[in-house]
């Protein structure tokens, strides 16, 4: 057997754990234990192998290798000695830490705060005064008028919605009584009695909800309706599989920030996560991003993918319309909501929205929550209608 | 053979069987033999994490034994089944006077029993403890991995007509993903994590000479700063190390000593997998070729 790491070590390491879970990875006590025994096996003078003893057991996501190595150089990585006096190298990362959190870590570490917390974005929901209307006519109310009371009620309306996405046929097949024979399960009954097949038992293929990915215009000319679409998103992410992604100038996976049960807090943190609100737009560049680094791993399972914007494109045409192309290929549906849709007259003339309406499955309204309702109609019955 | 006593043992073993891989893998597998648990291994794909598992089962001299996964995947494709066509058939055969039960017991003994990939795992008798490669976890659903959550925290099987069979020693598992989907974070709690990146250029030169050392130095080096070219550009499909040997290879059949536009504009279907992707790139042909010849 190894040696026990010194005694001194357990501690600090303990320590350690505390500061990734400040900074929002999972690392609990049975981490901590293996991390513990991992250091008995390793020789602790080397220390890229203590760095990678210490990720491996602690680390089980890829996104979170960087908070890790940013964690690991504050908290364990002595100056080089090679390095010219004066200069800390790798101190330079920021760890996503809440303010309080960094201040305190920075005086247990004797840090200075800055190099600890990561950027804040002031950018916040507005609010505006109150005010009440009767369902019916907030059903129909421009999203662009509500008031912050009316949101609320708004948001009521759309977690009592009756419609599910529509269902698609899996691979795993299910006991059921009609369908293909089930040799498994006849032969199993045969062999119990003396081997002639009596019954003939069946199976089909199990259903499941397909996975819905909303893809969500944010910049400036659609800041009336992102508090409204942020509302949406957290009302379907808490019954439906969706994966949710914000742009402007660029792409930001918000799955998890909406995961929160309070509404809230989710969308608190879904502000200060997303660093471009409100900013410009280049939807092609943003659907291009999807598609090279999301859509391998969110459209699997025949996804339906929701595109919300204004179309408001300060990008290249060609390139959005590209970046459509290859995006409905890999999706079972693509859809694009356009909150512009409702109001009177209007026309998809402007250049991003004429280019991409040739490449849409759909394209609906969405600026009150009747239209969000006639897209959830649309989800539900998605295999009734032939598509493409 | 015995098991590796320190990471540079491990880290020489795989050197000898030809994988090049970094010193932080070598340290997670060392950790992973230690601790005994099972090696997540992520990455994108063609970087060789299959390789790894197969590799680790030749440094420890052990059996590889590999279930790949598919959506649907289920207990009898993956554990056991009973051989139904065989049972009936004996049952059939039987005199009337025979003991049913007596019968009974006869077909539902190992011999009527199809051993899937993990309960071969499980109830081995090697000298050594196999490795279980348990291939692309993300193309399996949710019901899959949970029954390899309870599977590879007490390594047992339940058999109604046999019993539970335990592990009389634990299989080396190693998990791979290509990140198709998010794998449920209770099934990575159980492993140790590691990610393979895509290697820089010489540790890939080095790759392309061990792996395809058909192809002539000047050849490899060239091909490899090729396909680092590629990585940086804006594609659907980025190749990997696996597209960057059989490419290295096709140059190599085709008698390639050295590239130039022709041949790469001819050949490159080996690392682009897209239409858009060799679109893209064909027209930049000569000055990727250029660029990949002074790296």
């Amino acid at each position: 057997m190894p040696e026990a790491p010194r005694v001194d070590l357990l501690p600090r390491l303990g320590a350690f754990a505390r500061l990734l879970h400040d900074a929002g990875l999972e690392a609990g006590p049975r981490r901590l234990t293996d991390a513990t025994r991992a250091l008995g096996f390793i020789d602790l003078t080397q220390q890229d192998d203590f760095r990678s003893a210490l990720r491996s057991v602690l680390v089980s996501r890829k996104e979170d290798i960087p908070v890790f190595e940013a964690a690991f150089d504050i908290f364990w990585a002595p100056p080089d000695p090679r390095a010219p006096a004066g200069i800390i190298p790798g101190r330079t990362r920021s760890l996503p830490l809440s303010p309080e959190r960094a201040k305190a870590w920075a005086d247990a570490l004797g840090l200075n705060a800055s190099r600890m917390n990561r950027e804040q974005n002031p950018d916040e929901f507005p609010a505006s005064s109150s005010g009440y209307s009767a369902e019916e006519l907030l059903r129909h109310k421009d999203f662009e008028e509500m008031t912050w009371a009316e949101t609320e009620q708004v948001r009521r309306l759309l977690e009592q919605a009756p419609w599910r996405v529509a269902e698609r046929r899996t691979r795993r097949l299910r006991p059921s009584r009609a369908g293909r024979i089930d040799l498994r399960r006849s032969a199993r009954h045969a062999i119990r009695s003396s081997g002639e097949l009596m019954t003939l038992f069946r199976r089909k293929p199990r259903v499941r909800r397909r996975p819905l990915v909303l893809i969500c215009d944010v910049s400036g000319s659609m800041e009336r309706y992102s508090r409204l679409l942020m509302i949406f998103a957290h009302a379907i992410a808490r019954r439906e599989d969706l994966e949710a992604f914000v742009f402007s100038t660029r792409l930001t996976r918000i799955t998890r920030l909406l995961r929160q049960r309070d509404l809230d807090r989710a969308l608190d943190s879904v502000s200060k996560g997303v660093h471009d609100f409100s900013g410009g737009t280049r939807i092609g560049d943003a659907l291009g991003d999807f598609n090279r680094r999301w859509a391998r791993r969110v459209l699997g399972h025949g996804a339906v993918v929701i595109i919300i914007s204004d179309g408001w494109d300060r990008g290249d045409p060609a390139r959005l319309t590209a970046e459509l192309i290859h995006l409905r290929r890999s999706a079972h549906r693509l859809i694009w909501l356009n909150p512009l849709l409702g109001s009177e007259g209007y026309e998809p003339l402007t250049r991003g929205m004429a280019a991409a309406l040739p490449h849409c499955d759909d394209f609906l309204a969405a600026h009150n929550v009747a239209a969000l309702e006639d897209l959830g109609r649309l989800l539900a019955g998605l295999d009734s209608r032939t598509t493409r | 053979m015995s098991a590796p006593a320190t990471i540079e043992d491990v880290e020489r073993r795989l050197r000898e069987r030809r994988y090049i891989g970094d010193r932080s893998l070598a340290t997670s597998i060392f950790l992973a033999l230690k601790l005994e648990k099972p090696l997540f291994i992520e990455g994108e794909a063609g970087v060789g994490k299959t390789e790894a598992a197969k590799v680790m089962a030749e440094v420890l001299g052990a059996r590889l034994i590999r279930l790949q996964c598919y959506e649907g995947i289920d207990l009898a494709h993956a554990v056991y089944e009973w051989n139904y066509p065989r049972q009936l058939l004996h049952i059939r055969l039987m005199g009337e006077g025979e003991d049913r039960r007596a019968a009974e017991r006869e077909i539902f003994s190992s011999e009527f029993l199809l051993r899937r990939p993990l309960l071969d795992a499980i109830d081995n008798d090697d000298s050594t403890p196999p490795v279980l490669l348990i291939d692309e976890i993300d193309r399996s659903d949710e019901e899959f991995e949970a029954f390899l959550l309870e599977l590879l925290s007490d390594f047992q099987v339940s058999i109604p007509e046999i019993g539970t069979i335990k592990a009389r020693q634990v299989p080396f598992v190693v998990i791979t993903s290509n990140r198709t989907r998010e794998v449920h974070d209770a099934l990575k709690r159980r492993c140790l994590y590691h990610w393979i990146d895509y290697p820089d250029l010489d540790k890939e030169v080095e790759i392309v000479r061990a792996r395809a050392p058909e192809a002539a130095d000047g050849l490899a080096r060239e091909v490899a700063a090729l396909v680092q070219g590629l990585r940086g550009m804006d594609l659907y499909k980025v190749p990997g190390v696996a597209e960057t040997l059989d490419w290295a290879r096709s140059l190599a059949a085709l008698g390639a000593t050295r590239i130039d536009p022709g041949l790469v504009s001819a050949t490159m279907g080996a690392a682009l997998k897209y239409q858009e992707d060799l679109d893209r790139v064909r027209e930049q042909v000569p000055a990727l070729v250029e660029k990949a010849k002074r790296a």
